[in-house]
């Protein structure tokens, strides 16, 4: 029995410990099970550096054709599940093939390691950082261990960014006239802006602002696009009449933003849209849509 | 929707108060365990109960009520940082994110107020942001209730002069453009809710409104306690940017409630000095707002205004204020063509008001009043509507009453214009009007050209009008009428006689086209007038012989000969008679023999041709005895004429106790006990004789015709005058046949047919006494009533 428990038993424990674990920033994390965990958080070009130690259990011995730690980024397709496709991997040889009686502590570090693009879970596809360790076994299968973090990388503002301004209408029916201030929001940001409206034929029963995020995975036939509500936001109560202006001012932090992500790698796309949206007392809905680029500003 | 039943409305109305009271007590929990996110999300659910539609607007300020209570208790916690450990920056922002804007809106109303308080911004970048976000609400209650929440809660914090608000960047004026700002957006949501809906509940919905008024109005009341509101600011600022908006939203409901409330709100020296500006708004406002009401409180206001102090006299003239408001008034009613009568008749009324009492000394103003009023009213057909007439007597009636003074009301040349449009029966109230105006001041009119005017305009009374119905005409009245005018006529006088005759000469003109009707009561009072005046020139005749002078008695006696004359229309010749004898009286103190004697003998005229009722006999002969008595200025043969025919018509009357009596008393006209007067004692006991057997014969007549001897009342009247001529000195009477007649009488009264009549007895026994009483006086006298012998 012992020993056969010990056969689907790993054989030893492996923890992965960063060297500024204890000062570094831990971000929220969802697993593909729905827990959350707390991981730490890199930027690209940064040092990932630290400590794998390998603990084989009371009286075992691992023997092993090598140790080596990995850092991989991986895209996940959730219709091509457990299919990861690898745009980054770093490897690093911890141990030559031998044998572990006791706990056994090798450092490691990849320097400046080069993380273009962001941690993301969408509803389509997901997008990760790991380290991997693995124990090369001859018989039985390697031991393997991960560690996730996450990665955000941030901008400067942006040099140009124009506001969004423009004139939309059906004929002899509904003119208005929007503008938000800005082109390109933070993540943190607040959305100024004012409806003008310059013919109001129909009775508007409320006005709402949008914010959408539209998913496209996969490439050309396979295309994949998934678009979501993320905010719902009332800007205006009644109807109003020719010459009305009404304010926006809509704050982006309640919403679980990310920023927008183009065409990463080929595998996909997350973009963001503000959608206005004009309901009349028929329920008819009226809306003008236009996108947002969404960055990350370092916060100081 | 609305249309459901009352019965629906209440249970809308008790599902909200419910979801309130549900959502409250949650927050409540939230509060007292400083659960800032709770408190929020609660909070909102609360609020969100305010987003129905269902509701009336007096159901909704319920519910708004509650709600606004809860709030108060929220505002409490949000003030409190320790409870919730957020800064208010912080909480002004997080309040924001609540997805339905009308929460959204009222928490950040509540975050508003505390952030002001904490001083953390300046107030004016707080109170522009919120008056700024809630134009996101579009309809119209739900706006006006949350722009209401945003005036209450920010009243205690504008930054006005002398508030803790008050800063070097934040002036009075932020607080006047928050206010302002918010009042036109309240204004055009009020105005908007007037257009939703089906075109059929018009008048609900009118109603309604009603009832959101003061929501609107609560503005402007903020805007004038506001301390740095200035004279200036609010000439430069405030009132231009209210008169836009009042003008601009062309509802006839907004307007007239506003322009109300500009003038009940704000001081009277603003309005004196803004009169342009508000003024000039009137014409623009829509045709149906109701202008008059409006401009005649401005104007009581104003009036008040100057009333209260006579230091502010001078403003009113500085800023023209008559003129102004006299040309807006033009401007209206030609700007509302469809205007009733009434309403431009109710203008010139509080116009006229206003004039009085701010510029009493102005005559001028009044009388452009009057004349503009009558430009209006020439261009309507004629006063049917009594309240239209009901206005233009008061406008007549306000110079009277102002200047307790017809005369003045007299110079105003287009009084009786105006007066002129009444129909017949106000133009007679009025008229009375006017006549006691001058009684009750005891104004004296001394001019022929004013006398000219009052007659002109108190001919309602003075002569029938065309068309008036004579059959509708109440006896009372007419008499009431036509005494007033007899009284007036006696106020008309002056001291110059020139002048005076000048009067009479109008009044007669006017009361000469009276009608047979009228003569009675004027022509007496006219005679009486003109007699006066004839005395006064008695006095002064010396002086003036020789002059051509226009006004000698002479010819005022033709004048009061013609008028008497007139009477004959009528007729009235009792009156007539009395009249000419009065007149015969005042040319025998004039010493104008023939005059005299012409009246006597139209007065005998009258006698003989036109008084035939023997009772108007009996009168009239004592009349002309008594006068005739009394005149000095005949000559012999004159004055025997005149005796002659008068004892002539004595004896001839009917009856023989009124032929006696007319005897004897006609004895007097041969003794008059004067100097140098008549002493005839012969004729006297002539007619005393005469009297004496008609009495006789009257006694007989008595006795044969009932049996029994009538009263010796005859006898001891005629005794009465024995004993007057025996004490004058009458040499024809003497103490035997004063004897002889006592003895008569007290056998007369002892016989047994006699009728015993104590009025008789009584007089009898008071001359009896009269004689002893002479006769212990002693002296001349008593020697010669020792003669009688009793």
């Amino acid at each position: 029995m012992n020993f056969l428990i010990g056969a689907f038993k790993p054989a030893c424990n492996i923890s992965i410990t960063f060297s500024d674990g204890k000062t570094r920033k831990q971000v929220p994390m969802k697993k593909e099970n729905g827990q959350t965990v707390m991981v730490p958080l890199f930027q690209s070009q940064e040092n990932i550096a630290g400590k794998i130690s390998i603990e084989p259990f009371q009286g075992k011995k691992i023997e092993h054709n090598g140790v080596k730690v990995e850092l991989l980024g991986q895209i996940e397709m959730f219709f091509d599940r457990g299919n990861f496709y690898d745009f980054t991997s770093l490897v690093r040889e911890l141990d030559v093939p031998g044998e572990i009686y006791e706990r056994k502590t090798y450092p490691f570090e990849f320097s400046t390691v080069e993380m273009p693009y962001e941690s993301y879970n969408g509803v389509n596809v997901r997008l990760r950082y790991v380290l991997k360790v693995t124990i090369s076994r001859n018989y039985g299968a390697s031991i393997m261990e991960y560690q996730d973090f996450v990665v955000r990388n941030y901008s400067p503002p942006p040099s140009i960014n124009n506001s969004i301004k423009m004139e939309v209408g059906i004929e002899d029916c509904l003119h208005i006239e929007f503008e938000y201030n800005k082109s390109k929001y933070h993540l943190k940001d607040v959305i100024i802006g004012k409806i003008y409206f310059l013919l109001v034929r129909i009775k508007i029963k409320n006005m709402d602002l949008e914010i959408r995020r539209r998913e496209s995975t996969g490439s050309g036939a396979n295309t994949h696009v998934e678009t979501e509500t993320l905010a719902k936001f009332e800007l205006m109560d009644g109807a109003p009449v020719r010459g009305e202006s009404i304010p926006i001012r809509l704050f982006l932090s309640p919403y679980e933003l990310t920023p927008t992500h183009r065409n990463i790698n080929n595998k996909f796309s997350v973009k963001y849209y503000l959608n206005l949206v004009l309901v009349d007392e028929e329920d008819r809905r009226y809306f003008k849509q236009q996108e947002i680029t969404i960055y990350r500003l370092q916060e100081s | 929707m609305m249309l459901n039943g009352a019965e629906d409305e209440e249970k809308w109305l008790a599902e909200g108060i419910a979801g309130i009271q549900h959502n409250a007590f949650y927050m409540h929990q939230a509060l007292d365990s400083n659960n800032l996110r709770e408190a929020l999300k609660y909070s909102a659910l609360m609020l969100s109960e305010l987003r129905t539609s269902k509701l009336s607007p007096h159901k909704y300020y319920e519910l708004y009520m509650r709600a606004f209570d809860e709030l108060r208790k929220l505002e409490m916690f949000f003030k409190d940082e320790s409870k919730h450990g957020v800064s208010v920056v912080d909480l002004y922002e997080l309040v924001q994110h609540a997805g339905n804007i009308l929460p959204r809106l009222y928490l950040l109303c509540t975050v508003g107020s505390v952030y002001i308080k904490s001083k953390e911004a300046p107030a004016k970048e707080v109170l522009k942001d919120l008056v700024e976000m809630c134009r996101g609400v579009q309809h119209p209650i739900r706006g006006l209730f949350l722009r209401s929440y945003l005036a209450q809660i920010s009243r205690d914090k504008l930054p006005d002069i002398g508030s803790e608000f008050e800063g070097d960047a934040e002036t009075v004026m932020d607080a006047v453009e928050f206010v302002l700002q918010n009042f036109t957006e309240m204004n055009k949501l009020w105005v908007r809710l007037q257009h939703q809906g089906p075109g059929t509940v018009r008048e609900k919905r009118e109603k309604e409104r009603n009832e959101l008024r003061d929501l609107v109005g609560k503005n402007l009341h903020v805007l004038s306690q506001i301390e740095g509101v200035d004279l200036e600011m609010y000439k430069e600022t405030v009132l231009p940017r209210i008169v836009e908006q009042v003008v601009n939203c062309k509802d006839d409901l907004a307007q007239y409630y506003l322009m109300d409330c500009i003038i009940q709100v704000f001081p009277d020296e603003y309005h004196l000095q803004t009169l342009e500006t508000l003024l000039g708004a009137c014409p623009q406002l829509q045709p149906t707002v109701d202008i008059k009401t409006v401009l005649s409180r401005l104007m009581d206001r104003l009036s008040n205004y100057a009333a209260s102090s006579p230091d502010v006299l001078p403003e009113f003239l500085q800023v023209e204020a008559f003129a102004k408001l006299s040309k807006a008034i033009g401007k209206v009613i030609e700007a509302q063509i469809d205007m009733p009568a009434v309403g431009a008749i109710t203008l010139y009324v509080s116009l006229l008001t206003f004039t009085l009492r701010v510029h009493p000394d102005r005559l001028d103003y009044v009388d452009q009043v009057l004349g503009a009023c009558d430009k209006k009213l020439s261009t309507i057909p004629k006063l049917g509507d009594s309240r239209a007439t009901k206005q233009v007597v008061a406008l007549l009636s306000a110079p009277l009453e102002k200047y307790n003074d017809i005369v003045t009301a007299l110079r105003l040349s287009n009084y009786p214009r105006v007066m002129d449009h009444l129909d017949n029966g106000t133009n007679k109230v009025m008229a009375m009007v006017i006549i006691q105006s001058i009684m009750k001041n005891s104004s004296c009119i001394s001019t022929p050209d004013k006398v000219e005017v009052l007659f002109e305009l108190l001919k309602g009374l003075i002569k029938d009008m065309d068309g008036a119905d004579v059959d509708e005409l109440d006896e009372e009245d007419f008499k009431e009428e036509q005494n007033s005018v007899a009284r007036l006529i006696h106020m008309l006088y002056n001291d110059e006689p020139e002048e005076m005759l000048k009067i009479i000469c109008t009044v007669r003109k006017h009361t000469m086209a009276g009608g047979p009707k009228r003569l009675p009561y004027t022509v007496p009072s006219l005679v009486f007038s003109a007699l006066r005046l004839v005395r006064r020139l008695q006095g002064q005749e010396g002086d003036i012989v020789g002059e051509e002078v226009p006004a000698t008695p002479k010819k005022i006696f033709q004048l009061l000969t013609q008028i008497i004359e007139s009477l004959s229309i009528v007729p009235a010749p009792e009156l007539a008679l009395r009249l000419y004898l009065q007149c015969a009286e005042a040319a025998n103190d004039c010493d104008l023999e023939h005059v005299a004697y012409d009246f006597f003998t139209q007065a005998f005229v009258l006698y003989e041709e036109e008084i035939a009722d023997s009772k108007s006999q009996v009168t009239a002969i004592h009349l002309i005895i008594g006068t005739l008595q009394r005149m000095s200025v005949f000559g012999v043969e004159n004055r025997d004429t005149l005796t002659h025919k008068a004892t002539g018509y004595s004896a001839r009357l009917l009856k023989k106790p009124d032929q006696c009596r007319a005897v004897y008393a006609c004895s007097h006209l041969f003794w008059v006990d004067d100097q140098d007067g008549l002493k005839d004692g012969e004729r006297v006991l002539l007619c005393l004789k005469r009297a004496l057997r008609i009495a006789n014969a009257a006694q007989q007549m008595a006795n044969v015709a009932r049996g029994s001897s009538g009263p010796v009342t005859l006898f001891v009247e005629i005794l009465n005058k024995y004993l007057y001529f025996f004490e004058k000195g009458n040499p024809q009477i003497t103490s035997a046949a004063i004897q002889d007649l006592i003895e008569l009488i007290k056998t007369e009264m002892q016989s047994d047919s006699a009728t015993p009549d104590t009025a008789s007895d009584a007089f009898l026994a008071s001359m009896l006494r009269y004689i002893q009483f002479q006769k212990q006086k002693g002296g001349v006298m008593g020697e010669k009533f020792e003669s009688i012998k009793l």
